[in-house]
């Protein structure tokens, strides 16, 4: 069994929610709010609330989409937006212009929508993050998978979703040390592939332990 | 004596095998660097009331985690309170014309409580607008402040917020139920949501058997849907509204409606209330009104884990936690969108929103015929629960934000 030169430290992080003093009531003001909002609010709605809504599997992607379909009951809009992939996306700037022109173009093309009262305003916040390790240090395959068997949904959401931004790279830190400091790149693309939009944080995790399971077999 | 003791105790490991073991060791992770660290938390009362509750469920737990937490209660006579739940009534938006008599009885109270509460933790937090003026103990950079605010401040009584506004932006941070709730303000604001606890009397798992009997109780059919809506007998709860939205749906459905909520006989606005709905209800025998006793969390939790589908067609809320209650049961929930209510119900995910009494009956009779999304959404509501608002994802919040003012983030 391979043994890396750099451990795989785990890390467990929490997040507080900073409420911003910036809000939205019509679609106009929705893709102003796009535009001028921090790089933390744009993470917070798209990337956390992933994490903090993982178990919703069908139809859920971020906070946009979600507030253009429940409070401005605009269909094709909120299905525009909840198929932008984050990780398709590199940089939250990336993120933001593509967020900003699917709204434009929508009002654009729907002006009498763009100044449409939703049912709720949409508030701008902002995720804070706080580390802390958490003393696990693996170096095989073996320790590895004991270790993420035991993760909570914070630390497995910090290490295979929120990473990606961190990184900015598409992947996460668990493909990163298995390619990187085990040599197994399969295995790390086969996690880097599984879908976080259709699958919560609990059934990613079993799916990474039946591919991990998978190659410690083969060895 | 200003300390409050707190009686329950629930080991937090017994937590793990609601939460996972997971979540558990991450507590632990978070709290190691606050070890022995001083925390202070002041409120108003140590009984009654959500903030005591939580509390009550908190604080042992933050001792299990080896942190210096003490509860204080601020002191005061009847005309301080008297002042306070006028303010509390201005600060969620009722008429009220405040007095310098009122405002110099605040000050004065807060004046003798900084005199004699310890207030030198490194952490100091403060709910409410009650103790707020305490903050003229801190002494400059020295330790952390800051305010937790459970009412909704979004349409305050002008002269109360302002005077309460000086005090507020003195603090590090204020914490708010909602995003809806918070003010502009300039100091950083973070969302705070309250919390259930999933070991206690109203939201621990039930025998059948007892459920049951709760139901023979009551005569309450288990064979036909049961719809329920707990609150107190409080015209903003509309139980009439649920009345109106009842009788719509039992043209289609031949279900019972269950209105259950604390006694009104000590409310002279709850009995008139009362009277309103016995008059709605029309001896219908399918409408079983329910005067609970003052505290009778396992009726409560039998009723919610009963019925077919829960309602809360509040016209204003809080951040109304039996709505958390209902879903940790698993339960569909057809809601208004107002206060917290919209945090807790993600639409057409967690459960329904609704608007009005044709919405409400709409979404109940929707649920009805389609049992199936109506299990999905209890479901997810529960997951929903268990990811947001349970006692130790609160701690949890209490663990990061004292790490961040900590860390200077």
């Amino acid at each position: 069994m391979n043994t890396a030169e750099t451990p795989f430290d785990f890390v467990t992080a929490s997040y507080l929610t900073r409420i911003g003093n910036q809000s939205a009531g019509t679609l106009a003001e929705l893709l102003t709010g796009l535009e001028h909002c921090s790089d933390a609010s744009i993470f917070h709605h798209t990337f956390q609330t992933l994490g903090t809504h993982h178990f919703l599997t069908e139809g859920f992607s971020n906070d946009f989409a979600q507030w253009v379909l429940a409070s401005t009951n605009r269909n094709d809009l909120a299905e525009q937006l909840t198929a932008l992939d984050i990780r398709d996306y590199m940089s939250i700037a990336a993120l933001r212009s593509d967020l900003c022109r699917v709204v434009r173009d929508f009002c654009d093309a729907e002006p009498q929508f763009a100044a449409q009262s939703g049912l709720e305003r949409f508030y701008f916040c902002e995720s804070v993050e706080v580390t802390v390790p958490l003393g696990r240090s693996t170096r095989n395959l073996d320790e590895f998978r004991e270790g993420l068997e035991h993760l909570s949904h914070a630390s497995f959401y910090f290490h295979f979703i929120s990473s990606r931004l961190r990184l900015q790279l598409q992947t996460n830190d668990f493909s990163l040390w298995l390619s990187g400091s085990l040599g197994l790149r399969t295995l790390a693309d086969s996690v880097n592939q599984i879908d976080i939009y259709t699958n919560t944080l609990d059934s990613a995790r079993t799916k990474m332990l039946r591919l991990i399971d998978r190659e410690r077999r083969k060895a | 004596m200003s300390e409050v003791l707190t009686a329950s105790r629930i080991p937090l490991e017994n937590y793990a095998e609601v939460v996972g073991a997971g979540e558990i060791e991450e507590l632990r992770a978070l709290a190691k660097p606050l070890r022995g660290r001083s925390i202070e938390m002041i409120n108003s009362t140590a009984v009654g009331g959500g903030v005591a509750e939580i509390l009550n469920r908190l604080v042992p737990l933050a001792e299990e985690l080896d942190l210096g937490i003490r509860w204080d209660v601020m002191k005061g006579a009847e005309e301080f309170f008297d002042v306070t739940k006028s303010f509390h009534n201005a600060l969620h938006g009722e008429p009220y014309h405040a007095k310098p008599k009122d405002f110099e009885i605040f000050l004065s109270y807060n004046e003798q409580n900084r005199a004699t509460l310890p207030l030198d933790a490194e952490f100091v937090v403060i709910h409410d607008p009650q103790p707020a003026a305490l903050i003229d103990a801190r002494k400059p950079s020295s330790n952390h402040w800051v305010w937790r605010c459970h009412i909704d401040l979004s349409h305050p009584n002008r002269a109360v917020w302002d005077f309460l506004e000086k005090f507020v932006t003195r603090y590090d941070g204020a914490m708010f139920s909602s995003p809806e709730f918070s003010r502009q303000l300039s100091i950083p604001q973070y969302l705070f949501y309250p919390a259930i606890d999933p070991l206690s009397e109203k939201n621990c798992p039930l025998d059948s058997e007892f459920i049951e009997q709760v139901l023979r109780r009551y005569q309450i059919d288990p064979q036909r849907p049961i719809l329920t809506q707990i609150s107190r007998f409080d015209r903003l709860k509309d139980p009439v509204g649920v009345i109106r939205a009842y009788r719509i749906v039992k043209r289609y459905f031949d279900c019972q409606l269950v209105l259950a909520g604390g006694s009104a006989s000590d409310d002279p606005e709850g009995a008139l209330v009362l009277k309103d709905v016995l008059r709605a209800a029309e001896q219908d025998p399918d409408i079983k009104i329910l005067e609970l006793p003052a505290w009778a969390p396992l009726e409560v939790n039998a009723l919610q884990r009963a019925s077919t589908i829960v309602v809360q067609k509040s016209l204003r809320e809080g951040f109304g936690l039996t709505v958390s209650e209902a879903l940790w049961k698993k339960k569909p929930v057809v809601a208004s969108a107002v206060g917290g209510i919209p945090s807790q119900i993600i639409h057409k995910h967690t459960g329904l929103l609704a608007h009005s009494v044709e919405g409400t009956a709409y979404q109940i009779r929707f649920l009805l015929s389609h049992p199936q999304i109506a299990a999905k959404l209890g479901e997810n509501g529960h997951e929903h629960v268990k990811e947001n608002f349970l006692i130790t994802q609160k701690l949890k919040r209490y663990l990061a934000l004292f790490l961040m003012l900590d860390r200077g983030l």
